[in-house]
């Protein structure tokens, strides 16, 4: 890193960038856009989700995950079959050969509801299952990897694989998931209709909300002691763990709470879009979770949420005008940031925009750094 | 030879081959309380792997390492640093992105699992032993710098720091001097000559003129084995020796 003369003073850096990001999606966006658009928007931050959960697994721990999508997806289809049972009601399904049963489990010659699908019948249990399911599987993923010293390029190949066996699996079984199809016709929550204007406004908001809380917690833990050891493992393992730290049990821990953020982004998903299927799941859409968080910058909550927001907004406009062309620019993209800004927008900002502000040392975001070492 | 002793720490025969190749061979190595050793050798004579085995690095093949009379081979790395070994590596391995505060901090032996970590509360008692540590290792104007910005030879003090925080009984240094000034050589002769009164020491080094500013007792190794072992002197005027190490 280039001694640029100022030190960033992280705290009001941060609050300042908080303070933005909040007024941007919580008064900005629905103040400007449709509720079509906002939806979309909404679509966008539950991928923010992923991102921080990145910033904290792969930013300060140095673990790339590359699965992330099956998190994501496992938290959305917690979500979605509770949704989905709750719309398969016999009312509801009168005209099947077995009424009261998802349709697809009635097109794939199921003529009773199978065992996993029992929990879902109740939105507590389906809740908890939402962030349980994707959390254990990470642990039992994460201490299978860890505790073997399996680490770098050989985790990130691993979590891919699993990626793409998850989705063969989803696939495969689709009188249990639904299928390429997924579980879709979702209609409503205890009652309430969540494909109407005023619902998605709601569902928008609770999502900005799990959003900032979750950010909170990621920038608690970056701050802590806690922060600090993750950071210490990324630089030097070696000494962390001839300091008497387990170092797989911060890892196991990390790699769960990354996972468990990206399920409740799953979740906040089927809610607001209405489905989930396993094109959400795969590597395809891991890989671009991953690229979000490069954009924003991996080592920065702030910078990751709102690279997601910026990335996605370009694939839209982008794949709106030139649809064939989005892949390579994605692809563009990330070789760009990887090779000119490896840590993404917000280093670009901190290193090298704020130091030439004038205003800076006046806003008390920089202030002179010590003297470089003789 | 009796399996219990009184020394802090004994190997005996310490065995460990890398595909058929004997790194260390048949190794006898008795440490005693208090006692600032010193191990010097050709390249490749097994040195740095003697300190991976014994910090459970390195698996031994064979043989037995002993600490307060109990056996640790087996033993996870992290558990063999709780019974009171620190091992310094090589080259300088500290958190380049961290202060030498923060290093510092994260070597307490203190909140060491996950939610000790996250509850984890600076508090008076800690920043007082930081600031005891850092006055040791002459980093007490220091503590707020990044440690990437030190320079080498004071990077060398606090990975040296790191370990005295956690108050080991046995201290491991791997060419605690290598890239110092002279003037910095003499310091850290100083440090290990202060830090030695509470606790044993293995030194690895090359530095002859260091090794005399410091070794009470000096280990040849040769060939994965024990080739001398006494005071200075009876080492530098053994034949065997100067033919193998000192000689050239």
């Amino acid at each position: 890193m280039a001694m640029t003369g100022y030190r960033i003073n992280p705290r009001s850096l941060d609050l300042i960038g908080f303070a933005l990001l909040a007024a941007l999606i919580l008064i900005v966006f629905p103040l400007v856009l449709d509720i079509f658009r906002l939806n979309l928007v909404g679509k966008y931050l539950t991928y923010a989700f992923v991102a921080v959960g990145l910033v904290l697994c792969w930013g300060s721990t140095g673990i790339l995950s590359l699965g992330q999508g099956i998190f994501f997806g496992l938290g959305g289809y917690c979500m979605a079959a509770f949704l989905k049972l709750e719309a398969s009601s016999v009312a509801n399904t009168k005209i099947q050969s077995t009424p009261g049963i998802p349709d697809f489990m009635d097109w794939n010659q199921i003529t009773a509801l199978p065992y996993i699908w029992m929990p879902f019948k109740s939105l507590p249990l389906a809740l908890i299952a939402v962030i349980a399911v994707p959390t254990l599987f990470a642990f039992i993923i994460g201490a299978a990897m860890f505790k073997r010293r399996v680490g770098g390029v050989y985790f990130a190949i691993i979590t891919q694989a699993v990626a793409a066996v998850m989705t063969i699996l989803i696939i495969g079984r689709q009188g249990y998931t639904g299928g390429i199809n997924g579980i879709t016709d979702l209609r409503t929550l205890l009652g309430w209709d969540i494909r109407t204007d005023s619902a998605k406004y709601i569902l928008y908001f609770a999502c900005c909300f799990l959003l900032l809380g979750t950010m909170f917690v990621a920038r608690f833990i970056q701050m802590s002691k806690l922060g600090r050891i993750l950071v210490a493992v990324r630089d030097q393992e070696d000494r962390v763990r001839f300091s008497g730290y387990d170092v797989s049990n911060f890892k196991i821990f990390v790699f769960c709470l990354a996972s468990a953020m990206a399920a409740v982004g799953g979740a906040m998903f089927t809610l607001q879009v209405g489905f989930m299927s396993p094109s959400f799941v795969g590597i395809v859409p891991s890989i671009e979770m991953v690229i979000f968080c490069a954009v924003g910058g991996r080592e920065s909550v702030i910078g990751a949420v709102a690279g997601t927001l910026l990335v996605n907004w370009v694939k839209t406009s982008f794949s709106e005008a030139f649809p064939e062309l989005w892949l390579f620019a994605m692809g563009g993209l990330f070789i760009a940031v990887v090779l000119a800004f490896p840590r993404g927008l917000a280093g670009l900002i901190t290193d090298q925009i704020l130091p030439r502000l004038p205003s800076g040392r006046i806003w008390g975001i920089v202030h002179p750094s010590p003297a470089p070492a003789e | 030879m009796s399996s219990s002793t009184d020394f802090l720490l004994a190997l005996e025969n310490v065995s460990v081959s890398f595909d058929g190749f004997k790194a260390v061979d048949g190794l006898n190595l008795y440490v005693d309380k208090g006692e600032l050793r010193v191990i010097i050798g050709p390249n490749g004579a097994g040195k740095t792997t003697v300190l991976d085995l014994i910090c459970g690095r390195t698996r031994v093949s064979d043989g037995s390492i002993k600490f307060k009379d109990q056996e640790i081979t087996g033993c996870k790395e992290q558990e063999i640093v709780r019974r009171g070994i620190g091992r310094k590596f090589q080259t300088p391995t500290i958190y380049e992105h961290l202060t030498v505060f923060e290093n510092l901090e994260l070597s307490l032996p203190r909140g060491r699992n996950v939610v000790g970590a996250l509850f984890w509360n600076r508090t008076e008692e800690v920043k007082e032993r930081v600031h005891e540590i850092a006055s040791m290792i002459y980093l007490s104007d220091q503590l707020d710098r990044p440690a990437e910005t030190l320079s080498h030879g004071q990077k060398q003090w606090l990975e040296i720091g790191m370990l005295l925080i956690q108050d080991p009984e046995l201290l491991m240094l791997d060419e605690p001097v290598a890239g110092m000034s002279v003037s910095e050589r003499q310091k850290t002769a100083a440090l290990l000559n202060d830090i030695i009164k509470n606790r044993s020491v293995i030194v690895i080094e090359h530095d002859m003129k260091f090794v005399e500013s410091i070794a009470h007792r000096v280990t040849v190794l040769h060939q994965g084995k024990v080739l001398a072992e006494g005071d200075m002197q009876s080492v530098q005027a053994n034949p065997k020796v100067k033919e193998v190490y000192l000689g050239h």
